[in-house]
């Protein structure tokens, strides 16, 4: 065992993220810090990636916002900055990175639910 | 590297280094070596694995009829497997034998990072000066990375020194200053500091007070 493995052994991945799988649905409360202020923020989309491996760990959630805009942001699994994180719906997916969502727009970007 | 969430939640980019225990080997004094030093040694391992030189000067070898005065340190020491001296004021110097531990360091200090850069080989001077690319079109064949002039013509008639140019890169010797430690482990003899350090994965370092300390700045509420 390395010595980064040993200490990454010691770091607990935020509690508050469930198991997530690529294609869920989800929502992520994250905290942000503006200033000395804090609020949470709400970012609600897809999960198009998941990257494994260490306190380096960390997943993509793609959302399309106004005008059709794709917007995507990636979260530490360590993070603590994150409250919360919903999946409101899980769908089947048959690749574990779903770049190809990047060149549909509408109902082509859709996914079917698993049941 | 890894990286280390601090109490704010943001991600600090750290390197993990195995930072003793070592052992006090030789102190240098200004009287007998003409300097003050203290020669730490590093990473015990099986006797057989030294020559009976390093045995010697560790203070490892019984005294017999032969050799009377062999070497005898105040605290015995394991055998290690590397030396390396760092330069202390004669006051600080502690006594021969002592176990130094990563408890010299606290989460905030300033280090220095010693090491051995990796070697790139014989390199061109794009990547070992950081020269510019040549175009690849507008008729150009095979000078997408070459130098480019190394000099005028007949005067001066030869090439200056100093003129940078391919040759081999890295393998030397690299300080880093300034780090600033960021974890201390000393159950495991762990060391964390912020940013990158010379050196191959696994590779040796040295790691000093930081020479070039930042002013702390005034304190604010």
């Amino acid at each position: 065992m390395n010595l980064v493995e040993s200490l990454e052994r010691q770091l607990e991945p935020n509690p508050n993220i469930p198991d997530l799988r690529p294609g869920d649905t989800v929502r992520v409360h994250a905290r942000i810090i503006e200033g000395d202020r804090e609020r949470v923020q709400v970012f609600q989309g897809t999960v198009i990636r998941i990257r494994r491996g260490g306190a380096g760990a960390s997943f993509t959630v793609r959302r399309i916002a106004s005008h059709g805009i794709g917007v995507e942001r990636t979260f530490p699994f360590y993070s603590p900055r994150i409250e919360k994180v919903e999946v409101t719906r899980r769908a089947k997916v048959r690749r574990a990175k779903l770049y190809y969502l990047r060149e549909r727009r509408g109902k082509a970007a859709r996914l079917k639910e698993k049941r | 590297m890894t990286q280390i969430f601090n109490e704010r939640g943001e991600a600090i980019p750290v390197t993990v280094i195995e930072a003793g225990p070592c052992w006090v080997t030789q102190v240098k004094t200004p009287e007998r070596d003409g300097y003050s030093a203290v020669q730490l040694g590093f990473e015990e391992i099986k006797p057989k694995r030294l020559t009976r030189g390093q045995l010697g000067h560790l203070g490892l070898l019984e005294e017999d009829e032969k050799h009377p005065r062999r070497r005898k340190l105040p605290k015995p020491v394991p055998p290690l497997r590397y030396l390396r001296e760092f330069r202390v004021k004669p006051e600080d110097a502690p006594e021969e034998g002592e176990m130094v531990t990563v408890e010299v360091f606290e989460v905030g200090d300033r280090v220095d990072v010693v090491g051995t850069s990796k070697g790139r080989g014989f390199a061109g001077t794009i990547k070992r000066h950081g020269f510019k690319r040549q175009p690849k079109t507008h008729g150009q064949s095979d000078r997408e990375r070459a130098p480019g002039s190394i000099g005028a013509t007949t005067t001066p008639g030869r090439v200056l020194k100093g003129t940078r140019m391919a040759g081999r890169m890295g393998g030397r010797r690299v300080t880093v200053q300034n780090l600033e430690v960021v974890l201390v482990d000393p159950e495991r003899n762990l060391l964390a500091v912020k940013g990158a350090v010379p050196g191959p994965r696994g590779g040796l370092v040295m790691v000093k007070q930081a020479r070039k300390q930042r002013q702390v700045g005034r304190e604010s509420a």
